[in-house]
């Protein structure tokens, strides 16, 4: 059998197991998936140390394997924010959380539109928290496709049925199994993950030579390129970005859905504090799974090439490859065949099931707040049912469109790009578990504004390339997510991530329309929360478990 | 604080949890983040450790003081032992 027949098989078979698992999920305990509950949120009852282990798999998606990497291959340093993101990220949310679970616990919130409605009084905030959430999710969902996109590509399969095959997969997984799928088949993912991880972090730079010979082979290749700003250090325009990428992300992570839902699940604020120690553990696997993109470079890995790049102008400027495909192509190089399939299928199947959790959480916050508060209050169990599988599927295509429509350079992008969207909720849902201080008129006022100024950047960002004849236009709108500090007028070459400063406008703009109402004496939307509600710890009698999350995943990965 | 709030009503409060949010080990989250929110303090190639540019060694190393910094965190607020499996 040839290398690549090898590969394969073994791909598909591992696969297979995997997937007839997710549907086989579908029959455990004989539940009755026609309800929400049975079909949102899975079944689990594990101890500390497994829980970690389980939540540690979730951690490596196609973020970890392939856009993180595939930015270190193609920029340089600047690929590594993902390293400072998940240091600040824990110490960040650590107070926020404890007491996000503490009110939830307390009222019955599942969502963090639940929470925004108690806490501000306003359906109307509540609603546009919920259509955030679920539109944010839309190209983090893309990202893992293209992950998987990415290995089936690498594996020969042309054109555009690697996509489309991805989407069927990840369609027919959940639609018939809901989160009970993820939940049966973490320990096989997880093992594949680890074992893989393993291997590719030690076994290759002792191939390649070390290193130094690492580090050597990607600075004298961005020397070569046309590119001031790539570099295996940082240029110093590129600073503020790194760093604001950093921070930005860090904020938005805990406020996506899948994430309120896997904090909420947890038993106690305890729990949430020792989850929020352990997990930046695996913060150095990360910082060294993002240098496979350096290995690629000293391994000579070229990507695969997918056609022409013409610039806006009509010409030709080069070969357009893939840059996802630089680490399943590394793999394919450095291991044996059947390693090489086994590696696969670990990053195909490590993109699939975040996927999957990520569309059920946005389906169910369309269900809850959406459907049965504004479209239909007296729905059944299956109508709810129904709505929930109906909206994954929505949710799922959504981010089929998202890929075809942005095509950014680097697919990191498409995450940084949700970070912009949800991390308007952050004055809401993050600042609102702290303080009621902000009016609801104060909150739509800054979501709007920072919605409309995070757009406009984004469609003002070109997506750029660097010849021998200077930087050419290849896209002129939503080209990536670093914004230029010179279009508004400052003397500088900084950019600045988009995401950071819409937040900002988003505050600003909140803060003074807060003051505004005060002072001309608007009333505040009814606050249902009590300040002690906010502090109490599992044993307190206000303390009751909520039905709907008695088990679930936990906090969803990078 | 929070405006319009209807009062509640007169019942026998439940004992209070007898810790707030304003513990003095919360500081220690900040270390973190200043250990690596400022770019210009490691962006540079020397000294390189075990052939890793300064860059790639220190923000690795700092994940530790991460770790140590939430886990002392964790220990300082967690309160009264409780069973908590």
């Amino acid at each position: 059998m040839s290398g690549r027949a090898i590969e394969i098989t073994i791909f598909v078979v591992l696969f297979a197991v995997v997937t007839v698992l997710g549907f086989v999920a579908g029959r455990w305990r004989r539940a009755n998936l026609d309800h929400l509950d049975e079909w949102g949120l899975g079944g689990r009852n594990f101890g500390a140390w497994v829980t970690w282990f389980l939540m540690g798999g979730d951690l490596y998606t196609a973020y970890t394997f392939v856009a993180v990497p595939a930015l270190m291959f193609g920029a340089g340093a600047a690929g590594f924010f993902a390293v400072p993101y998940t240091i600040v990220v824990y110490p960040l949310v650590f107070l926020a959380l404890i007491r996000l679970w503490s009110i939830s616990h307390v009222h019955g919130y599942v969502t963090p539109a639940d929470f925004v409605r108690g806490r501000s009084g306003s359906p109307a905030m509540a609603l546009l928290v919920a259509l955030t959430g679920i539109v944010a999710t839309m190209p983090y969902i893309a990202l893992q496709l293209v992950g998987i996109e990415a290995v089936l590509t690498t594996m020969g399969i042309k054109g555009h049925w690697p996509l489309i095959v991805a989407f069927a997969i990840l369609a027919a997984y959940t639609y018939n199994s809901g989160l009970r799928a993820p939940a049966l088949i973490a320990f096989v993912k997880d093992a594949l993950i680890y074992v893989v991880i393993l291997v590719a972090i030690f076994y290759i730079p002792a191939k390649l030579g070390g290193w130094n010979t690492i580090f050597s082979a990607a600075a004298t290749k961005f020397d070569k390129t046309p590119n001031p700003a790539d570099g295996i250090l940082l240029p110093a325009s590129g600073q503020l970005q790194y760093a604001t990428l950093a921070l930005g992300s860090a904020l938005a992570l805990f406020l996506y859905p899948h994430s309120v839902t896997g904090v909420l699940a947890a038993r106690s604020r305890n729990t949430i504090k020792r989850n929020m120690a352990a997990l930046p553990a695996y913060s150095l696997v990360l910082g060294l799974l993002a240098l496979l993109g350096y290995m690629a470079i000293a391994a000579g890995t070229k990507p695969v090439v997918t056609g022409t790049m013409t610039s806006v102008t009509g010409t030709a400027i080069g070969p357009k490859t893939d840059g996802n495909t630089v680490v399943p192509l590394l793999f394919d190089q450095m291991f044996p065949s059947w390693f090489a399939g086994i590696a696969f299928a670990a990053i195909a199947i490590g993109a699939l099931v975040p996927a999957a959790i990520m569309s059920i959480a946005a389906a169910n916050l369309w269900t809850r707040n959406v459907y049965k508060e504004f479209l239909r209050r007296d729905a059944t169990p299956a109508q709810e049912a129904r709505s929930s599988k109906l909206a994954s599927l929505v949710v799922k295509l959504g981010a089929l469109v998202v890929i075809l429509a942005l095509d950014p350079q680097f697919s990191i992008d498409l995450q940084l790009i949700g970070g912009v969207i949800i991390l308007q909720t952050l004055p809401a849902v993050a600042l609102g578990v702290f303080s009621g201080w902000f009016h609801k008129g104060g909150l739509i006022a800054g979501w709007a504004a920072g919605m409309i100024s995070g757009f406009w950047m984004l469609w003002n960002i070109p997506q750029l390339v660097f010849t021998a004849d200077g930087p050419q236009v290849v896209r002129e709108h939503f080209g990536g997510s670093a914004f230029k500090l010179s279009e508004l007028g400052f003397n500088t070459q900084t950019s600045v991530y988009v995401g950071f400063i819409a937040l900002l406008v988003n505050v600003v703009v909140a803060i003074a329309v807060t003051a505004l109402l005060r002072a001309t004496g608007v009333a505040y939307g009814p606050d249902t929360t009590q300040p002690d509600d906010y502090l109490v710890e599992r044993g307190d009698p206000r303390v009751h478990d909520i039905p709907e999350l008695t088990a679930s995943e936990g906090a969803g990965g990078t | 604080m929070s405006q319009g709030a209807p009062s509640r009503p007169a019942v026998p409060e439940p004992p209070r949890p007898g810790r707030s949010d304003r513990s003095a080990w919360y500081w220690l989250l900040l270390i973190p983040l200043l250990t690596v929110l400022y770019p210009p303090l490691y962006n540079h190639q020397d000294p390189e450790l075990f052939g890793f540019p300064f860059f790639y060694w220190y923000q690795l190393a700092m994940i530790p003081v991460s770790v140590v910094c939430t886990l002392v965190a964790y220990f300082g607020t967690r309160g009264p032992k409780q069973v908590d499996r």
